[in-house]
């Protein structure tokens, strides 16, 4: 197993999107989201595409660093393209003929509408994580969601949940690594056998790691405890983020102008 | 001063106690080693001087504040800095700086002023320059210098090791064990170190010997390295170089019971 | 672009014979280990377990027993006895063969197994803990164990344990034991392997070790274990230390009584 050698993709290099407030970047990608689900043609497609080229093109990020999230989508975006060509035994006319199947030209234009919209999903919103530090990023979620405080959602520990998750992922992965080889060594065969025998091959695996990060977690409660944690009220930050007012500016000037284009195109 | 005043502690109704009738003082500038077998209460003991457990019977007091008393439990801990023994079990930042903030921002410290704590504290076990390295990309040895830096970020007076370097190799031991010694001696914090190491002993100005919860020993570091029954009853050996001094006294030589490396040993011999 | 883990290292190990690999954390002790055990092929070079491959087809299977560095983090078994038996079943024995060969092995980690075989392996103190996941793999009978840090974290009575459970299994296999332990070893090795940054710094018995150990320790290619450090910094103030090193601290006590002036009295 390849040990994970980071958190996320973040790439540190210095730009305007870097630069920018992360709640400001997530408002952005939600606006981006939005917008790209009330486009109804391909000319507004087209515009979101080029707004996704002209983001990366400003963020200095590597183009193939950002296009690295659709290989992880591949299949679904495979899957999406097939289920909308594909016809079986249509009346309408086709383009192509497969046995009982058949590429149906409207089915085809909706296919690749979908297909083109997830893409662009996938790296707009990767370009957040791409400029954006992990612990920046969850205190501009926790900035982002912070008036679901009022109607009582522990936001602050939200965000300390998913700053520990992060920070214990490569940990937790290395953590499985080792006893998957410990284990292998005991004589355990992870390829051997019909699939249920595999599947209960990796009982050896899962019930020690279990125990492992359900112990972990116990130990860093403590050790949390130890350094004065009793929740997020009264924390203050080492980076502290606030919105300027050229995030303002750039939040909504961008936000409003996607969502119109939405809409309009 | 950190002072435990009969304290007896049972993790479990009805179980041996864990903690039997121990009385000990810490002072700001001492290092005290408490050393014992596994089993012994030596980590229990540990976590009542931070308030993490609290005693059943008799008092944990830390510069005054009784531990039992929930509105002294923030102060106490601010005051008292923990340093367990796995790193991984401590780290809680994604990056080195940001763990390192940790407490002071538990704390409400002022943002400026986490800057400042957070360089000096990385400073103290040298590990400037790693602020925004990821804490898996760390070696054992920077790990545990990394949690020790978090705990320093509180400025606490006191500072509490359990056993720190028992996942270490020697290198990483040496290195560790040279600033709990500046911390207590050079900076004047109250040193508290468990160990279940005698090498650890010599080194350090009172050890307190805890057998099953009771506390079988308190005194200076020589007269319990020089009685080889009470070593064995508090499952400690004497390290390779100690039985080495011992085989030189027993030809004559004198060489003091607290010489537990190659250095002292020779340095004894050839003055 | 990938790292040299190790370069040119040969080793050859006998049943009976104990082998101690030493060298600073990074110089490749590791890797030697799974080399050694089939986990990993060798880029160049070959790996062989009495003349067949380590690895792959026509590897002996459970003819090399490895125990990793906190090999307590494998438990994943009820109890003691389920949990050492892994490795002998799955190795095909029955249900009494697997018994036997646990009770067998708890026995020589002395560790009692009417007391211990019912008992869960996360209810252990680290030291028993340690010793039953050695018996894990000891219950397996290899020809050849390799050992990673088996002492590590360890108070005085566990190191006394694997000490022991070392001697009994010489008795019929070959022994690799990597360890910054070199005081508790050394003495008992009947040949030595140093590494240092993947490379072999020495290779050859104690003897030949006690030689050329300054000329190794001032190249800082070696660390000394205390006892001999002493006689070599002794050297160095201008005593008269004749003869060879010595590892025994009675020896190494009367050498330098002698060159100090025969001690007061």
């Amino acid at each position: 197993m390849r040990t994970i050698t980071g958190i996320g993709q973040y790439v540190p290099v210095d730009s305007p999107v870097h630069r920018l407030d992360p709640a400001a970047k997530i408002g952005i990608v939600t606006a981006f989201t939005v917008a790209l689900f009330l486009v109804d043609g391909f000319r507004g497609l087209a515009t979101m595409a080029a707004v996704v080229v002209l983001a990366v093109a400003v963020s200095r990020v590597p183009p193939r660093a950002a296009m690295r999230g659709l290989a992880a989508v591949g299949f679904i975006v495979s899957f999406t393209l097939l289920a909308n060509a594909l016809r079986w035994n249509p009346a309408t006319v086709a383009l192509l003929r497969l046995g009982p199947l058949a590429v149906d030209a409207a089915g085809l234009r909706t296919g690749i509408f979908f297909t083109v919209r997830i893409m662009l999903l996938v790296t707009g919103t990767s370009l957040l994580t791409l400029t954006t530090s992990p612990v920046a990023l969850t205190g501009g979620i926790e900035r982002a969601l912070a008036p679901l405080a009022r109607v009582r959602v522990p936001v602050g520990e939200l965000a300390m949940t998913l700053t520990i998750a992060l920070r214990f992922i490569p940990t937790t992965v290395e953590e499985a690594d080792r006893i998957v080889t410990a284990q292998v060594s005991r004589g355990v065969s992870f390829d051997r056998g019909g699939p249920l025998a595999r599947a209960r091959a990796y009982a050896p695996v899962l019930v020690p790691l279990f125990y492992q990060l359900f112990r972990r977690a116990d130990a860093l409660a403590t050790a949390m405890e130890a350094r004065c944690y009793h929740g997020t009220e009264g924390r203050t930050r080492l980076h502290e983020h606030r919105m300027g007012p050229s995030d303002w500016a750039v939040l909504l000037l961008v936000s409003t102008a996607l969502l119109a284009a939405g809409w309009a195109l | 001063m950190i002072s435990f005043e009969s304290v007896t502690y049972r993790y479990r109704e009805g179980d041996p106690p864990a903690l039997d009738d121990v009385t000990l003082r810490v002072e700001p500038g001492e290092i005290v080693a408490i050393v014992g077998a596994n089993g012994s209460g030596k980590s229990t003991l540990a976590l009542m001087c931070d308030g993490l457990l609290v005693p059943d019977e008799g008092r944990v007091m830390v510069d005054g504040l009784d531990s039992a008393d929930a509105a002294s439990t923030w102060e106490i801990r601010s005051r008292v800095g923990m340093v367990f023994q796995d790193p991984d079990d401590q780290i809680v930042g994604t990056v080195v700086e940001e763990d390192c903030a940790f407490g002071p921002e538990n704390l409400g410290v002022p943002s400026a002023e986490i800057r400042q704590r957070v360089d000096d504290a990385l400073g103290s076990v040298g590990l400037t320059g790693l602020e925004r390295r990821e804490p898996h990309l760390l070696s054992e040895g920077q790990k545990q210098r990394l949690a020790v830096a978090g705990a320093l970020a509180m400025r606490p007076r006191y500072l509490v090791f359990d056993e720190p370097t028992a996942m270490l190799d020697p290198e990483c031991r040496r290195s560790v064990m040279g600033i709990v010694e500046r911390l207590g001696h050079e900076q004047g914090h109250g040193v508290l170190l468990v160990s279940h190491d005698a090498a650890d002993v010599a080194r350090v100005d009172r050890v307190i010997g805890l057998r099953q919860g009771r506390l079988i020993y308190g005194g200076a570091p020589g007269d319990l390295l020089a009685d080889a029954d009470l070593l064995a009853s508090l499952g400690l050996a004497l390290p390779p170089a100690g039985r080495l001094a011992a085989a030189l006294r027993r030809l004559g030589c004198a060489v003091p019971v607290t010489a537990l490396d190659a250095e002292s040993v020779v340095a004894a011999l050839w003055p | 672009m990938a790292s040299r883990a190790l370069e040119g290292v040969s080793l050859a190990l006998e049943p009976g014979e104990l082998g101690v690999g030493l060298g600073p954390t990074g110089s490749g002790k590791t890797t030697l280990l799974r080399a050694a055990a089939g986990l990993l092929a060798p880029t160049s070079g070959t790996v062989t377990v009495d003349d067949r491959p380590a690895a792959g087809r026509g590897s002996p299977r459970g003819a090399v027993g490895l125990v990793f560095q906190r090999p307590e983090a494998q438990f994943f078994a009820p109890s003691v006895e389920e949990d050492c038996a892994f490795g002998p079943r799955n190795l095909g024995r029955s249900t009494e063969e697997a018994r036997a060969d646990v009770r067998a092995a708890l026995r020589a980690v002395r560790l009692d197994p009417d007391e211990f075989g019912s008992r869960e392996p996360w209810g252990l103190s680290g030291g028993e803990a340690r010793r039953a996941a050695l018996a894990g793999v000891l219950a397996m009978r290899p020809r050849y164990l390799l050992l990673d840090e088996p002492t590590a974290g360890l108070d005085a009575a566990g190191r006394a344990a694997v000490l022991a459970a070392v001697d009994v299994v010489r008795a019929g296999a070959g022994l690799l034991v990597v360890t910054h332990d070199s005081d508790l070893f050394l003495g008992r090795a009947d040949t030595v392997l140093i590494l240092r940054a993947g490379r072999v710094a020495f290779s050859g018995g104690v003897a030949a070790l006690l030689e050329e150990l300054p000329a190794l320790a001032a190249a800082g290619a070696a660390e000394p274990p205390e006892v001999v450090r002493a006689q070599m910094l002794a050297r160095e103030r201008g005593a008269m230390l004749g003869g060879r090193l010595e590892l025994d601290p009675d020896a190494a006590a009367a050498a330098l009584a002698r060159a100090a002036g025969g001690g007061a009295s």
